[in-house]
């Protein structure tokens, strides 16, 4: 059992990996990618988690409670901002992928024109 | 390549890298046994050090305040590049979409959600280094509560509550201003994002010296971004639906 928040992570990585191969079709690229990403998510807080710990904000709580490693919590917390902002940046790709060719399928999208 | 070659190869590939993943794992400590110094030690002394209860806050906007500043840039720079992509020419398309909202019921419970929600937004942000919340959480429900206005009166309202004139220079004066108090600290003597003012009183809206304004800053920044997101992607189906119904 106590390994299994990290296997979780592994799986998520793999099975994001193994979405981006088999994709015929770049929004399912873009939301493979965000799973990938939601992997590092998983891998950080259960890293910093501690047994009985509790949320790093001592605004109601004695500081000398244990509490989780707030360091990978806050690392976690601007990377999901960030790749929503990166998703949709990858979002926007594909839409003017399709303007310009028509198709989703990354198969199809072989020509680069400039 | 074909497709079942690739295929192949990633399965090959995946699986030495899945070993080799399994293999780190291993060494890592069983869950629920934090190994490390870092987070023991800056929960302990941060209270004392810069006065502020929520700790991860205070790591996102002081200790590890320059890697927020790269993560602020990165959000900057993904937004103006869904802008340059979206926005190209399609402006004059845009002014005449019409989408009235046919649902007096979901015109009613929307626009009464609309201040509750940006009242818990200024709240997030403004008490983020105290309680859970913070300027990235804060400025995430500032901006749904600017959808509500979509869903609950039409898309060109929504253009009018967040125009380009107004959404544009909150995304920079939000990325512009982190960086400006990162210099001032610099102008001021110390190093880069140190935080020089007065620390205040430990729990207290005014503690925390620049964690209090950095964070506005990325609630600022955040909020415009996802506002920005929303309305350029918006536009971009209520163009194309407007193409549709013309033909």
């Amino acid at each position: 059992m106590s390994y299994l928040p990290y296997a979780l992570a592994v799986w998520l990585l793999l099975v994001g990996l193994l979405g981006i191969v088999i994709s015929r079709n770049l929004i399912h690229l873009v939301i493979c990618v965000t799973i990938v990403q939601s992997a590092t998510y998983v891998l950080l807080l259960a890293i910093g988690y501690t047994s009985h710990g509790t949320a790093p904000i001592f605004a109601d709580i004695p500081q000398t409670r244990k509490t989780v490693d707030p360091v990978v919590q806050a690392l976690t917390l601007t990377d999901i901002v960030v790749s929503v902002t990166v998703a949709a940046l990858l979002l926007a790709l594909a839409l003017k992928a399709h303007d310009r060719a028509g198709t989703l399928d990354p198969a199809e999208l072989t020509e680069m024109r400039g | 390549m074909t497709r079942r070659t690739r295929i192949a190869l990633f399965l090959a590939g995946a699986a030495g890298f899945a070993v080799l993943l399994g293999f780190g794992v291993a060494g890592l400590s069983p869950f629920g046994h934090y190994p490390g110094p870092y987070g023991k030690v800056i929960s302990r002394v941060e209270p004392s050090e810069r006065h502020v209860t929520n700790v991860v806050a205070a790591v996102v906007f002081d200790y590890r305040g320059l890697d927020t500043m790269g993560e602020e840039l990165i959000l900057f720079c993904s937004v103006m590049g869904v802008a340059l992509l979206l926005r190209e020419t399609r402006e004059h398309a845009a002014e005449h979409v019409r989408d009235p909202v046919e649902s007096d019921a979901l015109r009613a419970v929307g626009l009464a959600a609309v201040p509750a929600v940006v009242v818990l937004a200024l709240y997030l942000i403004a008490h983020g280094y105290l309680t859970p919340g913070g300027g990235f959480q804060g400025g995430v429900v500032a901006a749904s509560g600017l959808l509500l206005v979509w869903l609950a009166g039409e898309w060109r309202t929504l253009r009018s509550a967040g125009p380009q004139t107004l959404v544009d220079p909150a995304e920079a004066a939000g990325a512009a201003g982190f960086v400006a108090v990162g210099v001032g600290t610099l102008v001021a003597g110390g190093a880069f994002l140190e935080n020089l003012l007065p620390l205040g009183t430990l729990g207290k809206l005014t503690s925390g010296g620049t964690i209090a304004i950095v964070n506005w800053l990325a609630g600022l920044e955040v909020a415009a971004a996802f506002v920005l997101l929303f309305i350029e992607f918006q536009t971009e189906v209520q163009v194309e639906r407007q193409k549709d119904r013309a033909e």
